[in-house]
């Protein structure tokens, strides 16, 4: 694992910790229930930690197949 | 004929004329039918990767999920998005040596990998239970949706036939590039359907996402939050992580993944699928619209709560456009999985039996299984047989137990033998089919364990037991043969 691979583990520890620490309808989020506005952001911020690892992870560079 | 069922019927000539078209003049041999040539560029691997998204499970099943139970439903995005950051690192190795190797199926993975037939006659077993139910539900999803959108006109079993014909026949003519061709169609279908009813009816029916939740809570306090106990957030936690390592052990998504020309697809596609998952927000949000509107559904009934409101909402033509949609979310996953079913009964059930066999007879045997393949799904979705519920519960913790054993070997230095391999998957499947069918939770065995445990998802201990016993097995054989699996 190079360096950069370990910034893939945020994704699981933000999705997850945001129902166990604070299961609860309310407040709102973008309008939906708590728990689920919670794991839609979690879905887009995975989507931009993993563009950054592909940005940054020498594997995507032009020379290496 | 009304409206709504000529576009459906409609569809239906689309599909095949569009899976019969995507031979496009090429000679269907192993390479071509089984895995595109492996020339398919981000957009097709894309497709074929997303198709779970979109099965007809999601469209009926997470809407009617959202519909029947709340909050529960929201693993379902959760699992998704994680399975891809793992698909990240582990999809380019696992394409590489299928390349390297010319791998077709997941099982040539095991065989290859571990040097070990019976491993990979295992894991085609695993895979065969695992994938009928799943195309067993896809008939039986194509019924209802042609039954509801068509409102009664075409029975169920017409339909299915029907259905059944056609995946067959564009699967044998194109193999997967007749999938990847009609989910290209698929996608762009479901997406508009499902980006417009997820924002037209709450905002029709509620005045906006917001305050339909804002009514939901009010009528049903609790509904949106997890539950204290059962499918607590201890069970979503613990479903999430099972489910997210599972995903891409189902047979058709890891041979699909062996169609990609290069590794970056799969790197760049960990950054679009989580961003397309969030599609299924709106098929919850559908889900949850019918709570107020179309209350009463109980049971497998919940599956129903979309075409329900949709019927009550709309003009056949619009119920057409979305039971057109709907019948896609059938027809692709259907023709995948019987392609994958097939070529791995095929190729390391039967094959086998017929060691000399060449690549060609095996791809022209498959071809032949495809209807065999299909008309027992057929009979099974036709006589609605209950056993089948309960496998297609079982499948995606089976074909999870397959995990362990490809993670360790995709290790530099692979510690664990093909007898653990093959002892570790054989316990987990048992152990899985034990718990599944005595309706078992860690809560009923230690009712005395604090809530967080008891909520465990089941799965866990049947991962766990694969483990320890795939690396005390592993242990034991290879002191007794030492240094037999170092490659």
């Amino acid at each position: 694992m190079k360096p950069i691979h370990w910034l893939a583990v945020v994704p699981f520890i933000g999705m997850l910790i945001g129902p166990i620490v604070h299961n609860d309808v309310r407040p709102f989020i973008f309008g939906m229930p708590f728990p689920l506005g919670w794991v839609t952001v979690w879905v887009v911020l995975t989507a931009l930690i993993m563009a950054l690892v592909y940005v940054i992870d020498p594997a995507n560079r032009d020379d290496t197949p | 004929m009304n409206a709504a069922l000529v576009l459906i019927a409609l569809a239906a000539v689309v599909a095949l004329l569009l899976g019969l078209a995507a031979r496009r003049g090429r000679t269907m041999g192993m390479e071509q039918w089984a895995v595109g040539g492996r020339g398919f560029g981000w957009i097709f691997v894309f497709l074929l990767l997303a198709g779970e998204i979109y099965t007809t499970f999601t469209f009926l099943g997470a809407s009617g999920f959202a519909y029947g139970l709340g909050a529960p439903a929201y693993y379902i995005i959760a699992y998704g998005t994680l399975a891809y950051v793992i698909a990240y690192f582990m999809l380019p190795p696992i394409w590489a040596y299928a390349r390297d190797h010319g791998l077709h199926s997941q099982p040539d993975f095991f065989t290859h990998k571990y040097d070990s037939q019976a491993l990979g006659a295992l894991v085609s077993l695993v895979d065969l239970v695992a994938l009928l139910p799943y195309l067993v539900l896809q008939l039986t999803g194509l019924g209802i949706i042609v039954v509801a959108a068509g409102y009664g006109a075409v029975s169920k079993d017409v339909a299915v036939w029907i259905g059944a014909a056609i995946v067959t026949v564009y699967v044998i003519v194109s193999g997967i590039h007749g999938s990847a061709w009609t989910a290209v169609l698929k996608d762009i279908l479901i997406l508009v359907v499902v980006l417009f009813l997820g924002i037209y009816l709450p905002v029709h029916l509620y005045g906006g996402i917001g305050p339909m939740f804002e009514k939901i809570d009010a009528a049903k306090p609790g509904f949106l939050a997890f539950a204290a106990s059962g499918q607590s957030v201890a069970w979503f936690v613990s479903t999430v992580l099972l489910t997210a390592l599972g995903f891409f052990m189902w047979p058709h998504s890891f041979s699909a993944c062996y169609t990609a020309k290069e590794a970056r697809v799969f790197r760049r596609n960990a950054i679009i699928l989580p961003i397309y998952q969030l599609v299924l927000l709106f098929v919850f949000f559908v889900g949850f619209a019918a709570v107020l509107r179309v209350p009463g559904l109980h049971g497998g009934d919940t599956n129903l709560a979309l075409f329900k409101l949709v019927t009550q909402e709309f003009p056949p033509v619009v119920v057409g456009i979305i039971g057109a949609a709907g019948i896609f979310t059938a027809l692709v996953p259907g023709s995948l999985i019987s392609m994958t079913a097939s070529m791995l009964l095929a190729k390391n059930l039967i094959g086998l039996a017929r060691p000399g066999a060449t690549d060609t007879q095996h791809v022209a045997l498959a071809k032949w299984l495809v209807p065999v393949i299909m008309l027992v799904a057929v009979y099974f979705t036709l006589t609605g047989n209950a056993t089948i519920v309960t496998m297609l519960l079982v499948g995606y913790s089976y074909v999870t137990q397959l995990f362990p054993s490809v993670i360790a070997s995709l290790m530099r230095r692979n510690r664990v033998s093909a007898a653990g391999a093959f002892a570790g998957i054989l316990v987990g499947v048992m152990i899985t089919t034990v718990l599944t069918f005595t309706k078992t939770t860690i809560g009923s065995v230690f009712p005395e364990l604090p809530e967080a445990v008891r909520d465990l998802n089941v799965g866990i201990v049947a991962l766990v037991g694969n483990v320890v016993v795939m690396l005390a097995v592993s242990a034991a054989t290879r002191s007794r043969v030492p240094a037999a699996r170092a490659a």
